[in-house]
């Protein structure tokens, strides 16, 4: 990995080293590709959502929709519900009233660890890693949420599986070993989740700090990493909160191809973002907030002629009033 | 960094790159020699001894107490060094493992002496012992879930406090449970582990100390193999997320809850198997003997060691039980030491004395924030 980018580590930060890093290997990533399934089909229902905290309406009859192989943008000026909607998305909370429906299941009311087991996968806003934990263990607990072994199947680890060719270690004595009593399902998940974990930190393009404490890394590193976690659950749709936030433009370039790939995998994307520029730049559709409500849906060119929008954005001219 | 941290990992990284041969007879040699250490008796060594003074404990036996709260601080460790739950009560558990083999295996528990009525079963019946021990850690296990399930929900202080409660309430139990514990008097003939008799007297019995401590070895070291064995899969990664951040977790996937309550009852039935040998060694248990101060000493062990790193809490164990015992002359000043000790620890050591790599690391990085933010001000 790092042969790929013999920058210094001080230097590696700037956009140009970084996108060395991210751009060569962008088409050899074939485990990390999954099947996504019938494209245009609905994935994602926001149902008429509305949310109430108390007095304040942080969500009134929001309803959209997620198409399969989409890059959805949601989009709308500070304080809209934005995030809120995530959070709905992602079982943080529950609507007061409406539904969450993903591949048609009504989601809303579940946990949020069994949300992401049913296929979504978000990053956050303010960067939440696990900051005492390396890069690449970061990832792996994301890998452990598609893994079976249990508690106890980690502790006696009797649940054998029988190994193939590739599969079978070198050292002569352990390779008959396994052959006689096989692997422990274990063991081929720790190293499966490893490897897959390794990939994505290739994919997003950190793989040369792998082994650092995440705490460590450079703000734009973070970010990726957070990406990468994500993508390890094996979502079917990943949110984005955010995630050029703070980003120079060169970075948000980089981001933008980052998205486009994460698509050309099998994932289903939603970003929010601010930055006007990278979410018509990089979305198919996208649907516009403020105040809670819904005001505009649309094709990037037409959101971005959208009176509606134009106003929220940069407040009424005053003619119009 | 400081200059410690910095030789102990130097020295890390040497251990670490010694071929795994090495490292595996490094080991074995260790065991051996715990394993002998009842009979070391070669001079200067033998100052290690607890019995030179006339007014010593025997050695054996302090071996044994060190050995029982390793077990100990192996299981809170899961607790509060992987899981990051702070657990006050675990007097509690370490009561219920050394009452369950009491209550079951005793022929003057009430317990038995109703199950013998009930079932018109002679004198001599109680449950035998290696029945007592699935009971006991499974009693304790259960304990560990009940206590569990609905505090769990708590976070920080408030578990804290609760825990403390159990511990409390374990033993006020059994202190007041007069039909069934025997209250105050406690329980005798507490059974020990089977074995041919040697001499027309019981493999473990009462004056070859010795042989407790070799039996408790090895339950520790097959202890901290399984301890090991969690701490490096996906179960010790979801309980260092859960410490880490514990609704990003939540929200990457980790079953929070789950995990949490595994850690509690993980840790619950450890300390119920260190409560069992030690009911079991002592052929007696009574409630005093499990008073709320052993949970602080219990934590102290944990912290102190270094939580996180089982070898930090090995050590931590061993210092708070043996000398103690070591410098007994000096026992009216043993609260006064403890607490310098403890003191001293926190101000010039907070991580512990061998802590894991990474919660060292955790320290010393606040230690630069602490000190950027002062320079800042």
């Amino acid at each position: 990995m790092s042969d790929q980018n013999p920058a210094t580590p001080a230097s590696r930060e700037s956009h140009a080293e970084g996108h060395v890093a991210v751009a060569p290997d962008t088409s050899d990533h074939a485990m990390l590709s999954m099947d996504v399934g019938q494209v245009g089909e609905t994935l994602l229902e926001i149902d008429h959502v509305t949310l109430r905290f108390g007095g304040v309406v942080a969500l009134n009859d929001v309803d959209f929709s997620i198409k399969r192989g989409e890059i959805l943008g949601l989009i709308g000026p500070n304080g809209a519900g934005k995030t809120t909607c995530f959070n709905v998305m992602t079982g943080v909370y529950t609507p007061t009233s409406g539904e969450v429906r993903f591949n048609g299941r009504a989601i809303s009311g579940n946990k949020p660890h069994k949300i992401n087991q049913l296929g979504i996968a978000r990053t956050f806003q303010n960067i939440r890693l696990f900051p005492e934990m390396s890069a690449l263990e970061n990832v792996m607990v994301g890998c452990d949420a598609r893994h079976k072994t249990s508690v106890l199947g980690a502790l006696f680890r009797a649940y054998r599986v029988r190994p193939t060719e590739e599969q079978l270690p070198a050292n002569p004595l352990k390779r008959s070993l396994a052959k006689v009593f096989g692997i422990s399902r274990h063991t081929l998940e720790e190293r499966g989740g490893r490897e897959r974990s390794m990939e994505l930190l290739k994919f997003v393009g950190i793989a040369d700090r792998a082994h650092e404490l995440s705490r460590n890394l450079p703000y734009g590193y973070q970010r990726r990493l957070e990406i990468a976690r994500a993508l390890a659950t094996e979502p079917q749709l990943l949110c984005l909160d955010e995630p050029a936030a703070g980003f120079n433009p060169a970075e948000k370039e980089d981001l933008m191809d980052l998205i486009r790939r994460i698509r050309d995998l099998g994932h289903t994307v939603l970003v929010i973002e601010h930055d006007m520029k990278l979410v018509l730049g990089v979305t198919d559709r996208i649907v516009v907030l403020e105040f809670g409500q819904k005001i505009a849906e649309g094709t990037p060119e037409e959101v971005a002629r959208n009176p509606k929008v134009i106003a929220a954005y940069l407040g009424e001219p005053d003619d119009a009033a | 960094m400081s200059i410690i941290t910095q030789y102990t990992n130097r020295l890390r990284d040497r251990l670490d790159v010694l071929p795994t041969w090495v490292r595996a007879l490094g080991l074995l040699l260790v065991v051996a020699l715990a394993f002998y250490l009842p009979y070391l008796n070669v001079l200067p060594f033998a100052y290690i001894r607890t019995d030179l003074s006339a007014t010593g404990t025997d050695w054996a036996s302090v071996l044994f107490l060190v050995v029982v709260y390793m077990i100990v601080a192996v299981g809170l460790n899961v607790v509060i060094g992987l899981a990051g739950l702070l657990d006050l009560g675990y007097v509690g558990f370490y009561a219920l493992g050394a009452y369950s083999v009491a209550l079951f295996g005793s022929t003057s528990s009430p317990v038995v002496e109703a199950i013998q009525n009930k079932f018109g079963l002679s004198e001599e019946w109680a449950v035998p012992f290696a029945i007592c021990v699935p009971i006991a850690i499974a009693m304790a296990l259960i304990a560990g879930v009940i206590l569990g399930a609905p505090t769990l929900r708590l976070r920080g202080d408030y578990l804290a406090i609760v825990t403390m409660g159990f511990g409390e309430i374990i033993r006020i139990c059994a202190r007041n449970l007069d039909n069934v514990t025997n209250g105050a008097a406690g329980i005798t003939n507490v059974p020990v582990p089977p074995g041919p008799e040697v001499d027309g007297r019981p493999f473990f019995n009462v004056s070859e100390p010795e042989r407790w401590y070799w039996l408790a070895l090895v339950v520790l070291i097959i202890l901290i193999w399984m301890a090991r064995r969690l701490e490096h899969s996906r179960v010790g990664r979801a309980w260092l997320a859960i410490r880490e951040d514990e609704d990003a977790a939540a929200i990457m996937g980790v079953a929070a809850f789950k995990y949490k309550l595994w850690a509690f009852a993980i840790g619950a039935s450890l300390g119920g198997m260190a409560g069992l040998l030690f009911g079991s060694k002592q052929q007696y248990v009574e409630p005093n003997g499990f008073m709320l101060n052993l949970s602080f000493l219990f934590v102290a062990m944990v912290v102190i060691g270094g939580s996180g790193n089982i070898l930090g809490v090995l050590i931590g164990a061993f210092l708070l039980t043996y000398l103690p015992e070591r410098f007994r002359e000096f026992q009216e000043w043993r609260p006064f030491a403890f607490g310098v000790a403890l003191v001293a620890v926190m101000i010039l050591r907070p991580q512990g004395l061998v802590p894991s790599r990474r919660r060292a690391r955790e320290f010393e990085d606040r230690k630069v924030e602490a000190e950027e933010a002062a320079a800042d001000v």
